[in-house]
């Protein structure tokens, strides 16, 4: 919304640089700007879907990790260098990098976090693609186009959260044994998570969120009075590497 | 000019060749509309079968935008019945035999689009 | 005028055969990539770029430098690089078409390239890089061509092409400018992340492109009779001493920033690069201390006068900066950008067989190139 009144402003005012943004989608200097002050401003009316992760209760995690790669059809590559995944666990360090105190307290040394696209507010993989095969919906999103892709890998160069992973190998015999009825990928394309983009309008929450029972709350972040909105209120919750203004939509509750 | 002679006759080789599919295929059998197994129970698809055989596939790429990008799951033709956008379940819901169906016809016409090395494909009653 | 490069030379046909049957071998390794998909690379997810984006990065920079030949001539009338000129140009078209098969090769869905056109997305980097490289590509041939045809028929250049040289000397900087925002723009990556990257890679192609040219057309002067002509030698060595020298400080100035602000992310990459993991030594590092070694002899050699100007020394000094700037720009740069990995592991990037294959067929095919285009010039200045 800033950043829409923005351009238009800028855009009316005829300032140049911006005026041939809007027109030409070219996210003009006014954009860019625009950008880096919007990245955490909530816009009522409209959905920003997020995720909030309580890290106390980490023990389903691998439980989470099988109910999203079988539904979604990720492969199981046995190269480790060259796995899929959507979402995977690791520690605070590798999570969080410097964004934690080197002296953590005992207990948080040891938890597992769940690690996966972040959705961004300001998606750098977004920005970087050269087809527009990876997108940011209305609903803040970032979605994949796999019949668009065309494997060049700069979103992956571009991702901070190594949240992307590539189709080295053709994925058909590595799939799970059942069948589900969600699509698979082809070499040479890059995939990640959408959020369960699939399921959402059928009311449905993200597979993790409903393997997890309480350890995960999904839901609008644009909504002051969302579950989310409400369990986010008032903690103490990380993203994983602000300082980069990415603005992720993933929010880990300690 | 030099070396007419060689010149004109790799020219008329060059032609020959190069326009042998059209020769050879005067000599062939005629294209026959290969049989196709229509779904029982449905008399239409969500448009006319001339529309539909020519123009699927540019329908389909518009349901794949649709669906994927403008996140629009639902299409309604020009009767005005609703249909989901989902090529799994609602094109093949139907049309549930990929092999005498579709592929029927991308076989005869050579041409092998790439749908199904995603999408589960439908294999038919068994 | 093409029908020059088939003028009866035995050396050449064999030069050629030999090129030929290293052009087949990387065919049959993509046909074997193709078949397999990208897993017979050493890529992997944290390393996701690798041989053929640095060797396309590299040759950007190769085709840029092509702009030091003209730029001293329109602008400042200098007159020894005339002869050049033509090879500069031709140079930038080989560079170039490499360029564009090492992003060919690097594609997970070649088929669906022209997704780029079809889907234009002014906001990527790469859509940018697509539009500079194929415009300086025919910039460059339709300059290089013409100049040569005029050349052929003793007559001046039409009016026409000063200004479309103009234009490709600014060309040539945008090309690798907006090669370097790919890399700079990006959150994460440490390396990259760096103001003076756009710089740099100016400044190392200014300094590896003329030495490769100059390299090359000392070979020429073996093999082929042909004279640079001194004063054309002298001039070039000087441009290249000075961007090597810019080129070694710019570096320097990275190793400051890195070390002395204390940010662990800065530093790190560059530690890796030189001294590996936690006491692990990989086979980068050699590279790099190899990579220094050779800038630092490089600079000595062609700043001292008794060596620099020295016919027998300058080839080893030339030969030293392009390895030197080679390694930097292309195994240095990626390698450094993706490890330590976003998560502070190390995933050690060793390309495979088939990428090496692949790689070098691609230096085939622009030698091939390069040497028909080549063969052109110096037998139009043969005469009929």
């Amino acid at each position: 919304m800033v950043r829409r009144d923005f351009l238009r402003k800028t855009s009316l005012s005829g300032l140049g640089i911006a005026g041939l943004g809007s027109i030409g989608g070219f996210a003009g200097l006014g954009g860019l700007i625009a950008r880096t002050a919007s990245t955490e401003t909530p816009t009522a009316g409209s959905t920003r879907w997020g995720l909030a992760i309580l890290t106390t209760d980490f023990s389903r995690n691998p439980e989470i990790i099988k109910a999203c790669h079988q539904a979604h059809n990720v492969p199981d590559i046995p190269d480790k260098k060259q796995k899929i995944k959507w979402i995977w666990e690791d520690n605070a360090q590798a999570a969080f990098s410097e964004g934690l105190p080197s002296r953590l307290a005992g207990e948080l040394e040891t938890r597992s976090f769940l690690l996966l696209c972040n959705h961004c507010a300001n998606p750098a993989c977004v920005r970087v693609c050269p087809t527009r095969a990876t997108f940011k919906r209305s609903d803040g999103i970032v979605a994949m186009d796999y019949h668009r892709c065309i494997g060049c890998r700069f979103c992956m160069a571009a991702c901070p959260y190594g949240a992307r992973s590539f189709n080295f190998h053709n994925p058909a015999p590595y799939l799970p044994a059942s069948h589900p009825a969600f699509p698979a990928r082809m070499r040479g394309v890059v995939e990640k998570c959408a959020f369960c983009s699939e399921r959402l309008p059928l009311g449905l929450a993200p597979y993790c969120v409903e393997a997890a029972k309480d350890a995960m709350i999904f839901g609008n972040l644009n909504d002051p009075d969302s579950e989310i909105s409400h369990a986010l209120h008032g903690r103490l919750s990380l993203t994983r590497r602000p300082e980069l203004g990415t603005g992720p939509s993933v929010y880990y509750i300690l | 000019m030099y070396n007419v002679k060689a010149i004109l006759t790799g020219l008329l080789v060059f032609m020959a060749i190069f326009t042998s599919p059209f020769w050879l295929n005067q000599l062939g059998v005629d294209y026959k509309r290969p049989a196709l197994a229509m779904p029982v129970g449905e008399k239409e698809c969500l448009a006319p079968t001339d529309y539909m055989r020519g123009e699927h596939m540019r329908l389909l790429n518009e349901w794949r935008d649709l669906a994927l990008r403008q996140g629009e799951r639902l299409y309604t033709d020009a009767r005005g019945r609703t249909w989901e956008i989902n090529l799994q379940n609602t094109c093949q819901g139907c049309h549930n035999d990929r092999a005498a169906f579709c592929d029927a016809c991308h076989v005869s016409n050579s041409v092998s689009p790439y749908c199904w090395n995603c999408h589960l494909e439908a294999k038919g009653k068994s | 005028m093409l029908e020059l490069a088939l003028r009866p030379s035995p050396r050449f046909r064999l030069w050629l055969a030999a090129l030929a049957v290293l052009l087949v071998a990387g065919l049959i390794a993509y046909l074997v990539q193709s078949k397999a998909g990208l897993s017979v690379t050493g890529l992997s997810r944290d390393v996701s770029w690798g041989l053929y984006i640095s060797q396309f990065t590299y040759f950007v920079g190769v085709a840029a430098g092509a702009v030091m030949l003209l730029l001293p001539t329109y602008f400042h009338h200098y007159q020894d690089f005339k002869k050049l000129i033509i090879l500069g140009e031709f140079m930038a078209v080989a560079a170039v078409g490499m360029c564009l098969l090492f992003i060919f090769a690097d594609l997970g869905q070649p088929q669906r390239i022209l997704n780029i056109l079809l889907h234009p997305s002014p906001k990527s980097v790469m859509f940018w890089d697509m539009l500079a490289l194929s415009g300086y590509l025919l910039l460059n041939l339709v300059i290089g061509w013409t100049t040569l045809k005029s050349e052929q028929h003793d007559l001046p250049p039409p009016p026409w092409i000063k200004r479309l040289i103009w234009i490709s000397i600014f060309w040539a900087f945008s090309i690798h400018t907006v090669t370097g925002f790919l890399y700079a723009g990006l959150p994460g990556r440490p390396y990259w992340f760096t103001a003076i990257m756009v710089p740099r890679f100016l400044a190392s192609a200014f300094c590896s492109g003329p030495a490769i040219l100059l390299l090359l057309c000392l070979a020429l002067k073996k093999l082929a009779g042909f004279t640079p002509g001194d004063r054309g030698v002298r001039g070039l060595t000087t441009i290249i001493t000075y961007a090597l020298g810019i080129n070694i400080f710019f570096y320097a100035m990275e190793l400051f920033t890195a070390f002395y602000s204390g940010i662990p992310g800065h530093a790190r990459p560059i530690v890796f690069l030189f001294s590996g993991h936690e006491g692990q030594i990989y086979w980068i590092n050699y590279w790099m201390w190899a990579c220094a070694g050779m800038g630092i002899s490089s600079l000595f050699l062609l700043l001292n006068p008794q060596t620099r100007h020295h016919p027998q020394i300058l080839p080893w000094s030339l030969g030293f900066l392009v390895t030197a700037t080679w390694i930097d720009k292309s195994l240095g740069l990626i390698i450094g950008g993706f490890t330590p990995n976003t998560f502070g592991g190390i995933t050690e990037y060793i390309p495979s067989l088939t990428e090496i294959c692949i790689t070098l067929g691609v230096y085939a095919a622009g030698l091939i190139l390069l040497s028909v285009l080549w063969k052109i010039v110096l037998e139009v200045r043969r005469g009929p």
